[in-house]
């Protein structure tokens, strides 16, 4: 029989990294990702690996910079505000090329905010939250056996293309409880790491650093990374087509919202409605090609977040050019999250 | 014919970019002659800081991460968590070390992170022209305090050992200079025992040094020397704070 644990998405996020073989732990505690800190005091020192609670979310995102730069898969986790401190070395690490993993399980903002699920953090985690002109990873799980994937994939893909990557939940992915079906880690070719710090030993000096004064230094390595994004873009997207073959009217939706706007289209359907489901797994890299080719056939795409549009503007830049783009999102906060009902009303207002 | 003096292995045969009269190079020797001492050049990882001493890598043979500014005790708890067998010393100056990186000092050495800092104190930040820095000293005119550091708007400048030296996590604090052939003997013996601590894993180890910054005072080598010697170590007093193993 196969095993089934049934577990929060902030505990299948741990189980996943320290399946996918992290043992080096840096956070703080913020609601509502505080399960995974806890968890991850009370596992790691069961495997030798190394838990700390730092000072701060600066801290903890630079015990990670440390930590990577030996080679250690290693990762963090906040929400939005902390996520905000982490920005400057997240911004350093993508230029170190330095692999990890930050996990936001996101609260509504702006500011303190709330707690409540939310998609305010968009912007931030897709189009390079610090400053510089940067991208990372972004995957954007919407069930718990993909909060156990994701992570997984994750890590990979942050070692591969050497550079950050992140998991972007909220409350609904990360505190809900699901069924999970707990597997080894795929085996996956990684390249060597040929740049970690270990030491000199008989060999050369390494440096790992984002200071480039030299003439024409920075540029370089700017175009370095630019050419990461392309091939990144190229590569690795991934995403979720549901119901899309014969559809009429598209709704595209990510994370959490994407739950509920599948639930929406299930009913639209059974009530007759030609309506499909487009869920963006990756949002950076953007599926693009996905909204292209489906937008061939389908015109009317209703795109549904929470927040008041922010992926809205890269649907906008991916789907065919006659297509005609709507939007219902709300805010985040208490009392904000709309119901299967209310998204259906929004699919029979723009079929 | 007898080798009675040689570049350390730890560092590189280059020219550094440092100031006529800066002490920034004199410490890089310390520190190698330390590293070198203990044969520490193959498995040190040093984590270099935010102002001059960003450059510890193009002076150093040996592995470097740079860090945010303020943040080198963080990235050297994550390097040395990661990897502990290596040797690992920060290398930082009184502003990154005093003002933005206050936190990650206290807690790193709180927790008695198995690393070594070294701590460059020349009460201004050098990089960025001379600005007021947390230990410039009262009536101190620099482009930020204008009229001279005054207690009443800036407070007094931060004893940053004796701040350390009451936490239980320090296993080891001294204060020392270079501005003499004395002092820097003393200092040069300091940082070998500072780094010592860790060789033995006996905990976190802390050296402060006294330095000058010529160009930003406005003052000649000889000068900066004098102040070092005179106003310095009058405010910010030499010797060994703590020594809990007794090295």
């Amino acid at each position: 029989m196969v095993k089934r644990l049934f577990v929060r998405g902030n505990e299948a996020v741990c189980l996943g990294a320290i399946a996918a073989g992290c043992k080096h732990y840096f956070g703080y505690p913020i609601t509502p990702q505080n399960d995974i800190p806890e968890f991850m005091s009370r596992e790691l020192p069961k495997i030798n690996g190394e838990f700390i609670q730092a000072e701060s979310e600066i801290a903890a995102v630079n015990m990670v910079l440390g930590a990577a730069a030996t080679g250690a898969r290693t990762m963090t986790s906040s929400s939005s505000p902390g996520i905000s401190l982490k920005m400057e070395t997240i911004s350093y690490m993508a230029c170190m090329e330095l692999p990890c993993l930050i996990v936001n399980i996101s609260r509504s903002g702006p500011g303190l905010g709330g707690i409540d699920a939310s998609q305010g953090d968009y912007f931030q985690a897709v189009k390079g939250g610090g400053h510089g002109g940067y991208h990372i990873i972004v995957l954007a799980p919407s069930s718990i056996q993909e909060m156990y994937d994701l992570t997984m994939l994750a890590f990979d893909l942050a070692e591969i293309y050497r550079t950050p990557a992140m998991i972007l939940g909220d409350a609904v992915v990360g505190q809900m409880k699901e069924p999970l079906i707990p597997h080894p880690k795929p085996d996956t070719r990684l390249p060597e790491k040929d740049w970690a710090l270990r030491g000199i030993g008989d060999g050369e000096q390494r440096i790992i650093k984002s200071l480039f004064l030299g003439d024409g230094e920075l540029e370089a390595q700017n175009w370095k990374l630019h050419a990461k994004y392309m091939e990144l873009k190229e590569r690795e997207t991934r995403w979720e087509e549901f119901e899309t073959a014969d559809a009429l009217l598209l709704v595209t939706a990510f994370g959490s919202a994407a739950r509920i706007a599948k639930t929406a289209v299930v009913m639209a359907r059974e009530e007759g409605l030609k309506v499909g489901l487009l869920r963006p797994i990756t949002l950076f890299p953007f599926p693009a090609e996905a909204y292209a080719t489906v937008t061939r056939h389908c015109k009317k795409i209703l795109d549904i977040e929470l927040n008041t549009g922010q992926m809205l503007e890269d649907v906008r830049l991916s789907v065919a050019r006659d297509a005609d783009v709507s939007f219902y999102g709300r805010p985040s906060g208490t009392g904000s999250l709309p119901t299967p009902e209310e998204l259906l009303e929004q699919i029979r207002k723009h079929y | 014919m007898q080798l009675v003096f040689k570049r350390p292995l730890s560092l590189k045969d280059v020219h550094t970019h440092f100031c006529p009269g800066c002490h920034h190079g004199t410490v890089h020797r310390l520190v190698a002659e330390a590293l070198d001492e203990y044969g520490l050049q193959k498995r040190t990882i040093g984590v270099a800081s935010i102002g001059c001493s960003v450059f510890l890598y193009s002076y150093f043979n040996i592995d470097v991460v740079e860090s945010p500014h303020g943040r080198a005790p963080a990235v050297a708890t994550g390097v040395k968590r990661a990897k502990p067998d290596s040797f690992v010393f920060t290398y930082q100056g009184d502003g990154d070390l005093a003002a933005i990186g206050t936190a990650e000092i206290i807690h790193a050495a709180n927790r008695g992170e198995d690393i070594s800092v070294i701590f460059v104190n020349n009460t201004t930040y050098g990089m960025t022209g001379g600005q007021m820095a947390p230990t410039t000293l009262l009536g101190q005119r620099t482009s930020t305090s204008p009229y001279g550091r005054s207690r009443e708007k800036e407070g007094s400048p931060i004893r940053v050992t004796e701040l350390l030296t009451n936490l239980d996590g320090v296993a080891f604090a001294a204060r020392v200079a270079v501005n003499t052939p004395k002092n820097l003997m003393d200092a040069k013996k300091q940082i070998k025992k500072a780094f010592r601590y860790q060789v033995e894993k006996k905990g976190f180890s802390f050296v402060e040094v006294l330095s000058a910054c010529p160009t930003n005072w406005g003052m000649n080598p000889i000068e900066a020397n004098e102040r070092v010697g005179k106003e310095m170590c009058e405010y910010f007093k030499l010797g060994v704070y703590k020594n809990t193993a007794e090295l």
